[in-house]
């Protein structure tokens, strides 16, 4: 049967079994919207900023595993996009996202909103395409869900011209992929694997340093297996939170510029450093000449260019985090290991003689403490969001995850005004959670404009700003580095937030006491709408501990250093 | 133990990469967007159809240390176009240069010097004579240097093709 274009994009989506889709609509993606117009096998959600359907579409496919997908129009539409493909290129989240273009024949023409789309989107996406011929437009879809959601994952743009949506042609969705150039590695090496088996054996201080990998392929629980199982220590990144549960004893804490005394101190001392999907991140190593100094290093990875980029390797293994683990854990079996167990007492001694903390106090909240308590009163019944700032990270060191993709956060590229619009895409993914989303007073205004989306579409999203008046990480810099000019950080002019969340239709809440605290958070849990609770919070906190810019992760500054 | 401090190791080197990919929209701009946005340096580049296949090879020639070119290889090869990378160990390099020089200067001269880079007169005109010369890339670079003291009119430089030996 021939078929419009526009036809084909829905059809190919319900092949895909696609069920939410974000978008924002436009003159050059009209044909596409008429026929989700006609359809009923997903839902269209309507964002207010074509940003934030990218963001949802983030939040859901992060929170469920699934590929998540998003339709913008053409010209501005698509450069309103452009912010959401970074981050989530950043972050290797799986997403398609579509976009209008003008037609073909006025494409190069400088026409009415016209943008060379994949141009703009080529560095921050893993593939994009431009469809020429209507013929292509199946093939390049589907390839476009495999390419995303295999492989190091990705976000991969479809721009779709006006006129390919509104011609007819045959359509058969492909049953298959067959991309010669694209075969990702999903079995490892069995020699590799062999000898980094035999060189942790022998090591007497191994670390699994576990990274945002991990979440994406699905390999969290094999990864607690492979930790108790040899009994080695684990540090998690910022995106790998979650993957051992806050309270397992093998668990270190996070590591990095923000992370916990006793992992930072691991990463120092280990002589073999296996590293599970984590990429080395400038933020995570400190000085990088001065990273696990003492340690080889066993990177596991699925991309072959995350190996040896910035460290030299000992042992490499390109694979499936998951079935590379499966098979160390196999291999494991067959054959005797030291005993670690001093090692991890030494660490277990860190931790607690150098826990993470903060001075709580009684006249003022502390930004840390409304995280520590969602954690104590929602705890595993939350899935949380943030956006970026010191909130973000307090809520990485404080709130007690305890699964993998419990934790929605902007990791590489730090985008504030991820938050709200991540939290959507979280809330609508997973009905049977309450969707937190920790954000900042600065951060808060950048995508404002969704609590008229989570509204519409009752998702019940609870945004928790912990206001400081400030652009506070930015604020703890100038405090700390540029000594105390507060060049525009100062946040005292700010918006009635109660009012403003009122005036979209959602729940408002301003609290200054702990008791206030709990109230409103129990309301807004059990009123089951979107709400947003303004916590007024100490306005000069700095997140500790902290590695310096440009220094090594043992030269931390703890707690107990600061004058606060 | 680890050796992370090689990662300031900078001795250059020079290098011929070729990269197999499919011939499909936008996939020139692709590889060459993957130089700029990393920060790596193209010395020379050719594209030409492979024949009787859907593929294009492209010649590269470029400079780093040796992480860069490792990163380079690495990252062309995740470029869902790319077929194939080949770091070149042991190739036979060619280049071709066209030289114009106006009509007045020595064509004797001109005559046994190219012969001597394995060149030839190609044209002549009642204002220039046009010259080509095929022969290894420091050959071709020499070559054009002692063409300038006949004061050409317009060089230009092929770029490098390559094959393993
Ligand atoms: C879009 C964007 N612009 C600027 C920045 C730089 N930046 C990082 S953190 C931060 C301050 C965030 O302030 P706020 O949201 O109030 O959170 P707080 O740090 O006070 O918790 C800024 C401006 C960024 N990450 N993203």
């Amino acid at each position: 049967m021939r078929i419009t274009g526009a036809k084909m994009v829905t059809e190919s989506l319900k092949e895909e079994g696609v069920e939410v889709v974000f978008g924002y609509p436009g003159g050059a993606i009209m044909n596409v919207y008429d026929e989700i117009y006609k359809q009923s096998f997903f839902q269209h959600i309507l964002t207010r900023h074509e940003q934030a359907a990218i963001h949802a579409a983030e939040g859901y496919a992060k929170s469920t595993g699934e590929v998540g997908v998003a339709i913008v129009t053409s010209g501005p539409g698509f450069t309103n996009a452009v912010t959401g493909l970074a981050d989530a290129y950043m972050d290797s989240i799986p997403l398609v996202v579509i976009s209008g273009q003008v037609p073909t024949t006025i494409i190069g023409t400088d026409g009415f909103q016209e943008i060379d789309a994949v141009g703009i989107s080529r560095p921050c996406t893993k593939h994009n395409y431009l469809v020429n011929k209507i013929e292509d437009l199946p093939r390049i879809i589907k390839e476009a869900f495999h390419i995303a959601a295999t492989g190091r994952p990705g976000p991969v743009h479809v721009d779709i011209p006006k006129d390919i949506t509104a011609e007819l042609a045959n359509f058969e969705y492909p049953k298959e992929v067959n991309i010669p150039t694209y075969k990702p590695t999903v079995k490892y090496n069995k020699r590799q694997l062999k000898k980094a088996m035999d060189a942790i054996s022998k090591a007497k201080k191994p670390l699994l340093y576990v990274g945002g990998g991990a979440i994406l392929a699905n390999c969290a629980y094999e990864i607690r297996e492979l930790a108790e199982k040899l009994n080695i220590p684990v540090v998690e990144t910022l995106m790998a939170r979650g993957v051992m549960g806050h309270d397992h004893e093998l668990l270190m804490g996070m590591l990095g510029m923000h992370g916990e005394f006793a992992a930072n101190m691991a990463a120092h001392d280990t002589d073999l450093l296996i590293s599970l999907g984590a990429r080395f991140d400038d933020r995570v190593t400190g000085r990088l000449d001065e990273f696990a100094k003492k340690a080889k290093v066993i990177h596991v990875d699925i991309d072959p260019a995350s190996i040896s980029k910035l460290v030299d390797t000992n042992f490499p293994i390109v694979g499936d985090l998951k079935v590379t683990v499966q098979g160390m854990i196999d291999s494991a079996s067959e054959m005797e290991f030291n005993d670690y167990s001093n090692w991890v007492s030494l660490l277990r001694d860190y931790r607690e003689k150098e826990p993470l903390r903060y001075n709580d106090s009684d006249s003022v909240i502390k930004p840390q403490w409304p995280i520590e308590r969602v954690g104590q009163l929602l705890g595993e019944n939350a899935i949380i969001s943030t956006d970026v700032g010191q909130h973000q990270m307090w809520t990485a060191q404080f709130y007690p995850f305890s699964y993998p993709r419990q934790w929605n956060t902007s990791g590489g590229l730090g985008t504030m005004g991820f938050g709200l619009p991540g939290a959507m895409g979280v809330a609508r993914g997973n009905k049977d959670k309450v969707s937190i989303n920790f954000t900042g007073d600065g951060s808060i205004l950048m995508n404002i404009q969704e609590l008229m989306t989570c509204v519409e579409y009752n998702l019940p999203v609870i945004n928790i700003i912990l206001n400081n008046n400030y652009l506070g990480m930015v604020r703890q810099w100038q405090t700390l580095f540029y000594e105390n000019r507060i060049s525009e950080t100062d946040l005292s002019v700010q918006p009635d937030f109660k009012m403003l969340v009122e005036s979209f239709g959602g729940i408002g809440y301003r609290v200054t006491t702990k008791e206030e605290f709990d109230t409103a958070l129990n309301d807004a849990v059990e009123k089951k709408k979107p709400a947003m609770i303004e916590v007024i919070v100490a306005r000069d906190e700095i997140v500790l501990p902290m590695v310096p810019n440009g220094h090594a992760l043992n030269e931390m500054t703890l707690l107990g250093d600061s004058n606060e | 133990m680890n050796n992370f401090n090689h990662y300031y190791d900078s001795e250059t080197t020079r290098q011929v990469i070729s990269v197999i990919v499919i011939n499909e929209h936008n996939v020139l701009s692709r590889i060459v967007g993957l130089f700029s946005a990393r920060g790596y340096n193209i010395d020379s580049l050719t594209v030409a159809p492979m024949s009787g296949t859907e593929y294009s090879r492209m010649t590269i020639v470029t400079t780093g240390d040796k992480r860069v070119i490792d990163q380079i290889v690495k990252q062309l090869n995740k470029l869902i176009p790319v077929l194939r990378v080949n770091e070149h160990k042991n190739v036979i390099e060619k280049e071709t240069v066209l030289i114009k020089i106006p009509i007045e200067q020595p064509l004797s001269d001109i005559e046994v010097i190219a012969r001597a880079y394995n060149g030839h007169i190609q044209n002549v005109t009642e204002d220039a004579i046009v010259i080509s010369a095929t022969d290894e890339p420091h050959r071709i670079a020499n070559f054009t240097n002692i063409m300038n003291k006949f004061k050409p009119l317009e060089v230009v430089r092929s770029g490098v093709v390559a094959m393993e030996r």
